[in-house]
Formats: structure tokens, C-alpha cells, sequence
């Protein structure tokens, strides 16, 4: 019966991801109903659910990939996956209001670069008070705090050790899952409740992942706003971190 | 039809990506630059133009419109498969990276959002980009 019920499950992959997270979300909401009298938004719940038992599924399985690497929840990743992921954050772009959108462009602009250098700027200063001094970890720490991708990137193009680029791999995950789960409280009080600010919002995170669950679990009309300005915040950091931000590392410490 | 709605996001979602992909290769960097915030433009402003002039029916919307309300599972399956463990196990120095990142931008939004208000009300074009810049 075990291995009837197996065939089922991991030969429609997809259709059980879409069954288990269905009741993930159902529970969710009813916390959030019950427990916090509708006050923690349920997606907030589900995420961080989510978060949760992707950390039990490392544990138990010494995986990457989260709840992903039990075989009978191998579903999810298909659902939660990049592909659809995507094509999801730019079905919510319909109905967005251009008029807004005209509005923000610029603070847009302007949030991106800002984003990247404070992120950048709080990860060497963090790398130095460790005890860093060389321009290339300094730059690579910097670079993943900026995100997770950016930090491997830029490493591998400027001659960084294995080590360090772990260390920026892991740097820019915190950063990723803390915007995932803190951005619901943090809402109110940077006045992150209209498109302007959401707009800013993705270009000062701009780790797609984090801002893609942050807004999601504050107000889903957010959504597009953020995911569209986050939407260039890696590559322009790519762009940044091996060339001008590494330059002005090596001019700063030699 | 709802199948039209679909394969129009789909179309704006592979172009917005095509596009990105060929401008990392014009930059050289190793990333998609901004595919899916292209794919968005696209649908926003191809979607407007459309159903300005009446071309998407109420039905084609639905296939967008699944989709969109189908972003939030999607994000917690998304959250479900993050290498949580592996942020965890960076060590208190990369743990405390991501933190003074994650602080410091939520720090920058309430900052950058007045810079931007300055301008005044009436304001044209003109000095609404003046001062952010």
C-alpha cells in the first residue's frame, strides 16, 4: 500500500505540491484566525511555516533544498520552483496601476543603487569587524550581503576562496529570509502600505525571494511594485560587484 | 477564452526573459538583467493597450488572473524550499551580515520615500526629478 500510495505521490509531483501546500495555507489561516484574530496576516503564517519545515527537511535529510529533498514532498519544488515562480510574479503585474508605476520610476532607480550600496557597505563593515582586511573577502562578504547570488559571482570573478564564498552565500540567505519573515511587522513603521513605497521597497531589498514573500505576506495588492524594481537589483549588483565596488575596496584597504 | 490569457502571459513572461538574458550577455554579467521585471512592463503595457481597445475579454483575463491569485501558494512552496539550514549554519558572522543588510535598507525606505515627496504637488515632470536626483 506504501509503495502504491509513493507512485502516486512522487509520479504527480506537482498535484500533491499543489494538495500540500493547499492545506499548509488552510492551516494558516485558521491560526491566523483563531490565534492572532486575524492581526498576522495568514500568508505571513504559511510562509514562515514554510520556512520552518524547509529548516526540519535540512536537518533531516542534509539537503539544500529544504522540505524539497523528502522524496514525498518533492512537489513543491516544482511548484515553488523559479519557473512558475516567475510566471506567477508577473501575472500580478496585470491590473497594476501605470500611473503610479510613471510616479515611482525614478525613486526606483534611485532605491536600487541605494539598496546595493547599503547593503554592500553593511556587509564589508560586518567582514571587518570579524577581522577581515583583504579587499576580495571584504568585497565578496559585501557582495553577498547584497544577495545571495551576487556574492558567488562576484567572488568567482575577482579570485575568492571557497570559504569566503560560502560565507557570502550564507550572508545573503539570512538577508533573503529575514525580509521573508520580518517585513509583515516592519510594514507599519517605514510607511511600506502604498506603491511608492513598495516600488522603493524592492530596490532597497532586492532579493527577489525576500521581497516576493515580505510583500506577499503584507499586502499582496504590493506585490508587482516591489518584485518589478527588485527584478533588476541582482544583475546590476552582479554588475557592480566585480568592477566598480571591488575597485573602490581595493582603493580603501590595498 | 481562458487559454488566451494564459499564453499572453506566457508570451510576455518568455520575451521579458529573452530579453534580459541577451542584455547579460551585452553587459557581460552572469545573471538575467531584470527579465522579469521586462515580462511585467510588457504585460502591464500591452495589457492596457488591449483591453483599452477592447481586444481581452473578461474570459482571457481569468487565464492572468488565475495565475495571480495562485502567487501566494506558490511563494509559500518558494519559502518551503529555501536553504535555511545553510543560513543558519554560515556562523554568526554571516548571519550578522544579513541582519545589518536587512536593517540598514528598512532604514533607507522611510529616507528615500520623503526625497522623493519634496516635490511639490503641482509639480511638472521637471521637478518631480529634480530633487531625486
Amino acid at each position: 500500500m506504501y509503495e502504491s500510495m509513493m507512485k502516486v505521490i512522487n509520479g504527480y509531483g506537482l498535484v500533491s505540491g499543489f494538495a500540500v501546500i493547499g492545506v499548509t495555507m488552510w492551516l494558516s489561516y485558521w491560526f491566523s484566525d483563531k490565534l492572532t484574530r486575524g492581526r498576522l496576516h495568514g500568508s505571513a503564517i504559511a510562509i514562515f511555516l514554510g520556512l520552518v519545515l524547509s529548516y526540519v527537511g535540512g536537518v533531516a535529510t542534509g539537503g539544500q533544498k529544504g522540505l524539497v529533498d523528502i522524496p514525498l514532498l518533492s512537489g513543491i519544488g516544482l511548484l515553488g520552483g523559479a519557473m512558475l515562480r516567475d510566471f506567477a510574479i508577473v501575472a500580478t503585474a496585470f491590473g497594476v496601476n501605470t500611473e503610479e508605476l510613471k510616479r515611482a520610476g525614478v525613486s526606483g532607480v534611485v532605491s536600487l543603487f541605494f539598496g546595493i550600496g547599503t547593503s554592500f557597505v553593511a556587509g564589508v563593515g560586518v567582514a571587518m569587524a570579524f577581522g577581515y582586511t583583504d579587499a576580495v573577502s571584504l568585497t565578496t562578504i559585501g557582495a553577498g550581503a547584497v544577495t545571495y547570488i551576487v556574492g558567488p559571482v562576484t567572488g568567482a570573478a575577482i579570485g575568492a576562496s571557497s570559504e569566503v564564498m560560502a560565507l557570502s552565500i550564507a550572508a545573503g540567505l539570512v538577508k533573503a529570509i529575514l525580509v521573508m519573515v520580518v517585513t509583515p511587522f516592519v510594514a507599519p513603521m517605514i510607511g511600506l502600505n502604498n506603491p511608492r513605497t513598495a516600488v522603493i521597497f524592492g530596490g532597497l531589498m532586492g532579493t527577489s525571494s525576500g521581497v516576493a514573500g515580505g510583500l506577499a505576506a503584507t499586502d499582496p495588492k504590493l506585490v508587482p511594485y516591489g518584485c518589478l524594481t527588485a527584478a533588476f537589483y541582482t544583475a546590476l549588483g552582479c554588475l557592480l560587484g566585480p568592477s566598480l565596488l571591488f575597485f573602490c575596496m581595493r582603493g580603501l584597504v590595498g | 477564452m481562458i487559454i488566451y490569457g494564459v499564453a499572453f502571459l506566457a508570451l510576455c513572461t518568455l520575451v521579458g526573459l529573452f530579453i534580459g538574458e541577451l542584455l547579460g550577455k551585452l553587459l557581460g554579467v552572469p545573471a538575467n538583467v531584470g527579465g522579469v521585471g521586462i515580462a511585467m512592463l510588457l504585460l502591464i503595457f500591452i495589457g492596457s493597450y488591449l483591453s483599452k481597445r477592447g481586444l481581452i475579454k473578461p474570459k482571457s483575463e481569468q487565464g492572468v488572473e488565475f495565475w495571480s491569485a495562485i502567487y501566494i501558494p506558490i511563494v509559500v512552496a518558494m519559502a518551503a524550499q529555501q536553504n535555511v539550514l545553510g543560513a543558519l549554519s554560515g556562523g554568526p558572522m554571516a548571519i550578522l551580515a544579513g541582519v545589518v543588510a536587512v536593517v540598514a535598507s528598512f532604514a533607507m525606505v522611510p529616507l528615500l520615500d520623503r526625497i522623493g515627496q519634496k516635490k511639490p504637488e503641482a509639480g511638472a515632470d521637471k521637478s518631480l526629478t529634480a530633487p531625486q536626483r
